[in-house]
């Protein structure tokens, strides 16, 4: 095992030296010029093949893909733009919707606030009116009722005088028991 | 693969530059310029594979992307972005010849990760065009657009008065020498990564560092794919930083 590696690593040494010597006697075949004319013309031929597919075609092609793709990014980013400002607008109009409502609302409430203060003005001073109307009524019923109590007891002292006069044994002089009973009265 | 060909008679045997051959697809004949090669072949697949995201992915143009045209959309705007970062906004007018020289350089490094798959950017013939095409648009660009003027990018009016002269030497040696960096580094950069993946692959005939060998290959392979697109990234600004020297010259 050892000996074979040890002649396969002479080998080696000897295959080395020898494709050296080789390459030297042989020569590059870079540099084997009776290939040149064989190589420059395919080249040339090649260099143009190529020159022309991408100068007709394939250059025009992506440059007008990558020319599309900027302007269809710039319109998108565009309609963005204008579709935000539209948003923007949307709610600036939603705001002064809800402030105009607002308004409104504060409005039609003092409105009611103050229909309903009017009512209660024009109720309250009706039932005063009424309530002042009845106390006159009834201060006047009471003035009637204490009038005629006052007839009456007149009335009443002026029999019950008479009647006692007359039974004391005197007779009654009308005249005379009314002025002092309305004298009585006064006192 | 040419490890099992020839394992049993030298134990280890590694062509890691195989898979940089030129070949012709159909039978065995030589290279000429029009023979179709698997160059052709894999050209043509990172050619379908583009088709497939930029134009297919997006013929539902949709508002709200599917997952395809998200990628080709993301795509679109990554090199957009750099070419109006990079060198301004009027350098948006040469997008599409930014954008082509991406994606292919992207798609042809990443499917030259496929398994058995030929790598079209890991050949200097290819990647020299390329970063000639670049070179040779910017200067006459630069000389088209500002005149004169253009060759202010070579004098350093920042700099002190005796300091110009020598400036103006090594900005023009660094000027010639970028299609030369330029198309050195995607090359590299891709034939280095997989000749070292195929070495690993070359150890892996050894039963004892097999796991070893696969384990790095898998590293390799995660590294690969960061540097694929790192690469295709790396042409991509600095075609853009070139192309802003041709716009706006003056330091």
């Amino acid at each position: 095992m050892a000996t074979d590696a040890n002649e396969a690593a002479h080998g080696a040494a000897k295959g080395a030296m020898e494709a050296a010597h080789g390459a030297e006697s042989a020569g590059m075949p870079q540099l084997d010029f009776a290939t040149f004319p064989n190589q420059i013309f395919w080249l040339v031929v090649t260099i143009v093949v190529i020159y022309l597919i991408l100068s007709r075609v394939a250059l025009p092609r992506i440059g007008s893909v990558l020319a599309d793709r900027q302007s269809t990014i710039t319109n998108d980013i565009a309609a963005a733009e204008e579709l935000k400002l539209k948003a923007q607008e949307a709610e600036d109009a939603y705001n002064q919707a809800l402030a105009d409502a607002r308004v409104e609302a504060q409005k039609i409430i003092a409105e009611a606030k103050a229909e309903i203060q009017a009512d209660l003005d024009d109720a309250t001073a009706k039932a005063d009116a009424e309530i002042a109307a009845k106390a006159a009524e009834s201060e006047k019923s009471i003035a009637a009722i204490r009038d005629g109590a006052m007839q009456s007891v007149t009335e009443v002292a002026n029999d019950t005088a008479k009647e006692i006069v007359s039974a004391l044994g005197h007779k009654a002089d009308a005249k005379a028991i009314a002025a002092a009973v309305t004298e009585r009265l006064k006192g | 693969m040419a490890t099992e060909a020839h394992g049993e008679e030298t134990g280890l045997v590694f062509h890691p530059m195989d898979q940089f051959n030129v070949k012709p697809l159909f039978g065995d004949g030589a290279v000429h310029w029009y023979t179709p090669t698997n160059v052709t072949l894999w050209m043509a697949v990172t050619v379908l594979v583009i088709f497939l995201l930029l134009v297919v992915g997006t013929r539902g143009r949709a508002v709200i992307p599917t997952r395809v045209q998200s990628i080709a959309e993301l795509a679109y705007g990554f090199v957009h972005k750099m070419v109006e970062d990079v060198t301004g906004k009027d350098g948006v007018k040469y997008f599409p010849y930014i954008m082509t020289l991406f994606m292919f350089i992207v798609f042809a490094n990443f499917l030259g990760l496929i398994p058995m798959a030929f790598t079209t950017t890991s050949h200097i013939a290819v990647t020299a065009v390329l970063a000639m095409a670049v070179f040779l648009t910017v200067t006459v660009l630069g000389f088209v657009l500002n005149g004169t003027k253009f060759l202010g990018l070579f004098w350093v009016s920042s700099a002190p008065l005796p300091l110009r002269p020598v400036l103006a030497l090594i900005e023009i040696i660094s000027y010639f020498v970028r299609p030369v960096s330029h198309s050195i580094r995607l090359a590299g950069n891709m034939m280095a990564g997989h000749a070292v993946i195929k070495v690993f692959a070359g150890f892996a005939a050894i039963a004892a560092i097999s796991p070893l060998s696969i384990a790095a290959i898998t590293a390799m392979y995660g590294l690969e794919v960061l540097v694929s697109f790192i690469q295709a990234y790396v042409f991509t600004i600095l075609t853009c930083v070139y192309l802003r020297d041709a716009l706006h010259p003056s330091h």
